[in-house]
């Protein structure tokens, strides 16, 4: 029997091992290309006076704290908007609203809300808020549609986070005679926080390292933003624009390094979080 | 056969109160469309133990969460027929399902208590209720953990998370934070069918000691737990997938055991099938 096969099972088994190998190695390999790159390229800049100083000069030299403060700035005004209107909405989807085909149209809808080009919601929030809305190039413009681009990311790993609580510790809550909103407030949202918190800090990543965005809404002047009303220059924007205009290259890859390193720190913290919970509750 | 009647009256009334906490008359349960359970009739002795077994899927658990409306919360279900608590129906227009779950405590199968204190655990209901002064949420949880024979073990780790206690001793938790809200009733669903045989004694033992002041309901698989701890026994029987189960008898556990009145009965008790 054994000599009818037409390929030695072993000799199978032993290319798709390796195929896997391969996969896996390039996706880890991608990464560490990539960080090793920027990390080459960026690292001589990186110096307390490139981070903490303002540029001077027509080839932007000099630091680049403006931009830091308006990325900063940007994300947590997003995330302050994004937040506690997702997550009202998670609970609603989770908790409270029939399940049926209105939800699955809700889900839809921001699934693929979170799916459309960024570009084009930079677009829209130049149409609706910064003209429509007279609220010319500015922070609190840029926020409003960065809230767009996160709203649908924060709902959907919040309403994951609230269904993976499991059924009996609600039933625990019901079998004490708690209302819906006693059992949800008390018991569903702090077993499920960790995980919307992770869910958020990685929708803050995204918000740091987004362009297309903020520059049709915040603009491209380098500028520290004070009031929600205030122009700025992110640091994506920045980047992007040294890097167009070839003004100054090496800045450039410093503004590039700051900025992996901050999305990356995020991740981490999110990664940090998700297992000290695992930890506690295991 | 009048001597015999007698002698079983008797013995009916050294059991309990003498009066029945639930009664249900001609109950049918739906999941949707699928008539699980059908024409129920039977009723639940207070102060004393009932036990309800049969095999898997015959409804026993179904039953038992439609005496604190529990099944509210699974969506398409449905009820027809009649559940009396002291004399009051229990889907009647001035009954709140929320208040009436306090009356009628329930215990699972998994141990759940909350990812919190064990102090928390047990306040928990309490608090729900209005109580907020120290004092008197200390006197509680001291109270409801000493007669859930839990005191002893945890009295100086109130602090600590109740997620790291022990299978056996999670369930005597949850069963301290339950007495914290006082119910009448107490619903055990297969309550030790998930921990060690040291904590099913001592969640057995527990049962004897509340039932003074409790009426209790306990689904269980095992047959030696019922004839231990139960002073009535109820057996449900799905006879055919598909079709809805029924009671097929009830009897004090004595009785059900030694001498099954239905044939089927016998066959289950005798381990001929389930």
């Amino acid at each position: 029997m054994q000599s009818q096969e037409r390929v030695n099972k072993n000799v199978t088994n032993g290319i798709a091992l390796a195929v896997i190998w391969l996969a896996a190695i390039a996706t880890v390999g991608a990464l560490g290309t990539i960080l090793v790159y920027v990390f080459v390229n960026g690292i001589g800049q990186l110096t307390p006076t490139f981070i903490f100083t303002n540029p001077h000069g027509v080839l932007m030299e000099g630091g680049i704290w403006p931009t830091i403060q308006a990325t900063l700035y940007v994300t947590a005004l997003a995330m302050l908007i994004t937040t506690p209107i997702a997550v009202l909405a998670a609970v609603y989807l989770a908790e409270y609203a029939v399940q049926g085909r209105l939800v699955q149209t809700i889900r839809f809808a921001a699934d693929s809300l979170a799916s459309v080009p960024s570009i084009v919601m930079g677009l829209f929030g130049l149409s609706l808020f910064v003209e429509g809305l007279g609220m010319r190039l500015s922070a609190i413009a840029a926020a409003l549609s960065l809230a767009f681009l996160l709203l649908p990311i924060i709902v959907r790993t919040t309403e994951e986070s609230i269904r993976a609580v499991p059924k009996y510790i609600r039933w625990g809550s019901y079998g004490l005679g708690a209302s819906k909103w006693q059992t949800v407030s008390r018991i569903v949202l702090p077993s499920a926080l960790p995980r919307i918190t992770t869910g958020v800090i990685l929708a803050a990543g995204r918000a740091a390292g987004e362009t297309a965005v903020v520059i049709y809404t915040m603009g491209t002047m380098i500028n520290a933003p004070v009031s929600p009303m205030d122009p700025g220059r992110t640091m994506p924007v920045d980047l992007m624009l040294k890097a167009q205009e070839g003004i100054n290259v090496p800045s450039a890859y410093g503004t590039a390094m700051l900025l992996v390193l901050m999305v990356l720190a995020f991740n981490l913290v999110a990664r940090w979080i998700g297992r000290r919970n695992r930890r506690m509750q295991g | 056969m009048s001597e015999r009647l007698a002698s079983l009256l008797q013995d009916q009334a050294s059991v309990g109160s003498g009066r029945d906490k639930f009664e249900v008359k001609k109950l049918d349960f739906f999941y949707d469309k699928f008539n699980a359970l059908t024409d129920i009739t039977v009723g639940i002795a207070e102060h004393a133990v009932t036990a309800f077994i049969g095999p898997s899927g015959c409804g026993k658990s179904t039953f038992l969460r439609c005496l604190n409306r529990m099944n509210d919360l699974i969506p398409g279900t449905r009820v027809e027929g009649q559940i009396l608590l002291d004399g009051q129906e229990i889907h009647g227009p001035g009954v709140d399902p929320v208040d009436l779950r306090r009356r009628v405590g329930m215990i699972f199968q998994q141990p759940n208590p909350f990812p919190m204190s064990i102090y928390d655990n047990v306040a928990y209901g309490p608090r729900l209720h209005g109580m907020r002064k120290k004092s008197e949420l200390d006197g509680i949880v001291e109270e409801s953990l000493k007669r859930a024979n839990l005191w002893k073990e945890v009295k100086d780790i109130l602090g600590r998370g109740g997620l790291t206690l022990s299978g056996g001793q999670q369930q005597r938790l949850c069963i301290a934070r339950v007495l914290a809200v006082e119910p009448d009733v107490l619903l055990m669903d297969e309550p030790c069918s998930a921990i060690d045989p040291t904590s099913v004694q001592k969640v057995e033992d527990l049962m004897a000691e509340l039932k003074d002041r409790i009426t209790i309901v306990i689904v269980t698989h095992n047959m030696q737990q019922a004839a231990r701890v139960s002073d009535f026994t109820a057996f449900f029987l799905q006879e055919m997938a598909g079709e809805p189960a029924h009671l097929i008898e009830f009897e004090r556990t004595a009785a059900l055991f030694t001498s099954p009145k239905d044939k089927r009965t016998e066959d289950y008790i005798t381990g001929r099938f389930g």
